[in-house]
């Protein structure tokens, strides 16, 4: 582990969001791209120093480099790679809708944010109150 | 005791479950759980009466001592004897009430008549009489309030039993905001006191009750609970709106049992906590609020069930004034006056019920006198409504002399007086309601211009058969028993307050006690009562010039609606700026708190860099990746981005070799090859460089969260290999090296443990890789389904509207379904 080496994942992850906060499903999938080989970073510095090829018999066992910390990690970009290529699919087929591969805002929130439901509610019982109110008036 | 509660819940559930086919039935299988109950009672009530409650444990968590403790003591006998005793007549009558024949009321009520709401109500209300059951018995605090909440959740499904109605929904939602913010406060209390004195068993509780300003704090909690249930001055709101509710429910829950549990609770405490801090200024301030509040508004009201229900806010004030002070002479007038009112309210209730259903009205107005028919049931109302006024020789009778005589002779407390004067004051309120109950009944009320239509309604109205009347016509005859005989039940009521005050003198009630004070009060009560009555006409004139003059004061009810729109309205903004649909702005919400908050945390644990440089390589290397990564965020056009993305990829190949792991830098190799490959497969449909669109988020906050995360990363991965050195013994890795060879058979330990130690979740790397593979191919083949007839998802969506236009898409959203929006 070296700071130089922090460094880099913290650039990775920083030009991942970066990337990751615009409308663009492309750039949404480079980003992740970039995150994920900054995962990779981290899990890769986690194992301590560098070393030698952890294969038995090739080496003194002590010079090896961390094998776990390489495993995790070749399931990392395995995975990195299935995720991008559904991304990779999903923008194809926004594009094939829409001949553009932009991520709209969500129609449903922005409905539920205007709703009037609790308008609604509130107003039920203010009626029956006042209805109370005016039979006393009455009586 | 366990068996009778779990009796209830059974019952209860098979009669929901069985309301389609049973209808008004349902109740006759409901009566069954009260039955059983009052003739265990009979069972246990000698050896309660004679001073020994019987008790039940249930060992629940042995190991945690948490148990479930019921104690039917004397007190808990007299309020059993209420909940099933009125409980098993309820279901009686509510057979008759949903009864088919319905001549005026059966536009309006069908929904509530249909066979499952009457099922549902049933179970219901026999769910309920278990839960209040669980109220009195309990000997836990816990359980108490688990069983209070029980209630209220009850209570809130059978107001809003009718669901289609509005005005249901909103008294039901007005009932539970109401108890189940009382609910809290009294769970808090209930932790309280529990806490300070060291257990959650009343029974204890009351050998050694514990004191001190915590304890304080605690009661005042209790006391909200208690008052929101009870439906005490500022919060009695919800129970004149809870009677939408159909009058079987009005009469068990609203008047009978459920708004008592309040009064029961501040009955158990006060003798333990009374003296303590400001407990009894707050309930007897409370209660005489209370008290002469819902006995003015009683006076006011045109509909008979409303004027009973504010009739019934008046009285539990009254109660709460009697068994609130922790005295004992007091707390037996209030012991009996529990009886009594059970007695009489629930009569006057069912009478109610029954004009209701012969004539589709409750409204004085529309009441024109019945035919003579009509005698036993008038006769039942007359009982009822002068035993409320408190009228010699019946029940209520006893319990006002009893008050009175205890707050004259014995209410050695601060404000006595004036607490005296308040019930003189509300009784002289009480009797002239109880008389506009009767009057109106005779109708001596009607408007004098009705229509003949409303005249016939009444004179012919078809007279309540036996079974309707049964109930209420026992129970008169109980409120003329004890009136006349009220020695009956001197063991009873001794028992009762005997659990409250041990050291309380032996009880005995009297029909006549000579002419005490209390009798000249009672008297002057009655004069006073008859005057409003005969007044009536002044009085009501300066009671709408008064509510007229007041009209700008804001009502508990108006100010509870206007909290409620608050609330609304407050949380619509937050959700209107929170989740406004925009992707970027929820990622930055998400990322910004997955960093800086962990963030702070890191800090602390920072210890010192590491050494800066590695291996010379490295530079070299870091420097292209940074370059390259900064370019693929910033290159106007996609297949730019998508090559730099490659060039960061073949970089991390090399990187990987420096660091000795060659399986990495050839999986890489081979994976970003391939990852190349797809983007540039996509990347051939879509236009080369990116188009201009306004993005969601200003460019210098979204460099600003992207340094924030940077940061963040930064930190942590310097603190985590500080961190790793920090672990001591031997490591995970140093066993698996040591086991590769002679358990996995396998030079390479990266491969042995991916297929062998860590096999597993290879496995599930496998799946996931097979899902993405799955949607990506689905994905990727809609909209190719072209010469199969029909048009395709693309074309057809071509035919709609570009979705760009989100305001206007709400626009006409809210437009079809017609609704004002405030902006």
């Amino acid at each position: 582990m070296s700071v130089l080496l922090a460094f880099l994942a913290a650039a990775l992850f920083g030009t991942g969001t970066f990337l990751l906060l615009q409308r663009r499903l492309s750039r949404i999938i480079i980003g992740i791209g970039l995150i994920g080989h900054g995962s990779n970073v981290l899990l890769l510095t986690s194992g301590g120093g560098r070393g030698l090829p952890p294969i038995i018999d090739s080496a003194d066992p002590t010079d090896f480099s961390d094998p776990l910390p390489q495993a995790l990690a070749l399931t990392s970009i395995v995975i990195t790679f299935g995720v991008t290529a559904f991304l990779f699919a999903l923008g194809y087929r926004s594009w094939k809708i829409t001949h553009d591969d932009i991520v709209e805002d969500d129609v449903e929130d922005r409905y539920i944010a205007r709703r009037v439901v609790v308008d609604q509610m509130v107003a039920e019982g203010e009626a029956a109150a006042r209805e109370i109110e005016l039979d006393e008036d009455r009586g | 005791m366990f068996v009778l509660l779990a009796l209830h819940l059974v019952v209860g559930t098979a009669a929901i479950a069985s309301g389609r086919q049973l209808g008004r039935w349902a109740f006759a299988l409901a009566a069954s759980a009260p039955a059983a109950t009052l003739i265990w009672l009979l069972t246990q009530a000698g050896d309660v009466v004679d001073g020994s409650p019987a008790v039940a444990r249930f060992e629940w968590v042995d190991q945690l001592g948490l148990a479930l403790d019921l104690v039917l003591d004397g007190f808990a006998l007299l309020m059993v004897s209420i909940v099933s005793g009125i409980g098993l007549l309820i279901c009686v009558y509510a057979i008759a009430y949903f009864a088919p024949h319905d001549p005026a009321g059966d536009d309006t009520e069908t929904e509530a008549h249909h066979p499952r709401a009457v099922g549902r109500l049933a179970g219901m209300m026999t769910l309920f009489a278990g839960a209040m059951l669980g109220i009195v018995l309990s000997d836990h605090l816990i359980a108490l309030f688990v069983f209070w909440e029980l209630t209220s959740i009850t209570s809130y499904l059978l107001i809003g039993n009718d669901d289609t109605n509005p005005r249901a929904r909103a008294a039901a939602l007005q009932a539970i905001l109401i108890t189940g913010m009382g609910g809290l406060a009294l769970l808090a209390g209930l932790i309280i006191i529990g806490q300070a004195g060291g257990t959650y068993r009343i029974t204890e509780l009351v050998a050694d009750p514990p004191t001190g300003s915590i304890v304080n704090a605690g009661l005042i909690c209790v006391l909200v609970g208690a008052f929101t249930k009870s439906a005490q001055a500022p919060f009695s709101s919800w129970l004149p709106g809870a009677m939408v509710a159909p009058t079987p429910v009005s009469a068990y829950l609203h008047s009978a049992t459920m708004v008592k549990a309040g009064v029961y609770l501040v009955a158990r405490f006060a003798p333990l906590f009374a003296i303590a801090g400001s407990w009894r200024v707050l309930v007897l301030t409370v209660g005489s609020a209370t008290m002469l509040i819902g006995g003015l508004r009683a006076l006011r009201q045109t509909d008979l069930k409303l004027l009973l229900a504010y009739g019934t806010v008046s009285q539990l004030g009254f109660m709460m004034l009697l068994l609130g002070t922790g005295l004992d002479h007091i707390a037996l007038a209030g012991v009996v006056l529990l009886l009594a009112h059970a007695a009489f309210k629930a009569t006057l209730f069912m009478i109610v019920g029954i004009i209701d259903h012969e004539t589709g009205t409750r409204d004085v107005r529309r009441l024109h006198g019945f035919g003579p028919r009509w005698r036993v049931t008038q006769f039942c109302a007359v009982i009822a409504a002068a035993s409320m006024a408190g009228v010699p020789l019946l029940f209520g009778f006893i319990s006002k002399e009893l008050a009175l005589e205890g707050y004259l002779e014995h209410g050695d407390v601060t404000g006595a007086a004036v607490v005296l004067i308040v019930i003189v004051a509300a009784s002289v309120l009480t009797f002239a309601y109880s008389a506009r109950f009767v009057l109106g009944m005779f109708g001596v009320l009607a408007a004098p211009d009705a229509d003949p239509t409303d005249i016939a309604l009444t004179r012919d109205a078809h007279a309540p058969g036996w079974l309707f009347l049964a109930p209420a016509a026992s129970l008169t005859a109980l409120t003329l028993a004890f009136g006349l005989v009220p020695q009956s039940l001197d063991q009873f009521v001794d028992a009762a307050l005997g659990a409250l005050h041990p050291s309380a003198e032996t009880v005995h009630l009297h029909l006549w006690n000579g002419f005490t004070g209390a009798f000249v009060l009672s008297s002057i009560v009655i004069l006073g009562g008859v005057l409003l009555t005969v007044f009536r006409r002044p009085v009501a004139a300066a009671q709408r010039s008064g509510a007229a003059a007041l009209r700008f004061v804001p009502t508990a009810d108006r100010s509870f609606n206007a909290l409620l729109r608050w609330t609304g309205v407050t949380a619509r903004r937050v959700t209107a700026t929170v989740q406004n649909g925009s992707l970027p702005i929820y990622v930055s919400v998400i990322v910004l708190v997955a960093t800086v908050v962990p963030l702070i945390a890191f800090v602390g644990d920072f210890d010192g860099f590491p050494q800066l440089v590695e291996s010379p390589v490295h530079v070299a290397l870091v420097g292209a990746m940074v370059g390259a990564a900064l370019a693929a965020s910033i290159v106007r056009r996609r297949i730019a981005g998508a090559l730099m993305l490659g060039a960061v990829g073949y970089l991390m190949a090399g990187l990987y070799v420096t660091q000795g792991a060659p399986d990495l830098a050839l999986t890489q190799f081979a994976i970003e090859t391939l990852s190349t490959v797809l983007f540039v497969l996509v990347l051939r449909h879509l236009p080369s460089s990116w188009s201009h669109r306004a993005p969601a988020i200003a460019a210098p906050m979204r460099v600003g969260v992207s340094l924030a995360v940077g940061a963040t990363i930064f930190v942590f991965a310097l603190v985590a290999s500080g961190a790793r050195d920090n672990v001591a013994g031997p490591q995970q890795s140093e066993v698996m090296i040591d086991s590769s060879l002679p358990k996995g058979k396998g030079h390479n330990v990266v491969n042995v443990i991916l297929v062998d130690f860590r096999g597993w979740d290879t496995l599930g790397e496998i799946t996931v890789l097979l899902v993405a593979a799955a949607g990506a191919v689905s994905l990727a083949r809609t909209g190719r389904r072209r010469g199969d007839g029909g048009p395709t998802l693309e074309e057809l969506l071509d035919e709609l509207e570009p979705a760009t236009d989100v305001d206007g898409a709400v626009d006409r959203e809210l437009d079809d379904l017609d609704v004002e929006v405030p902006r």
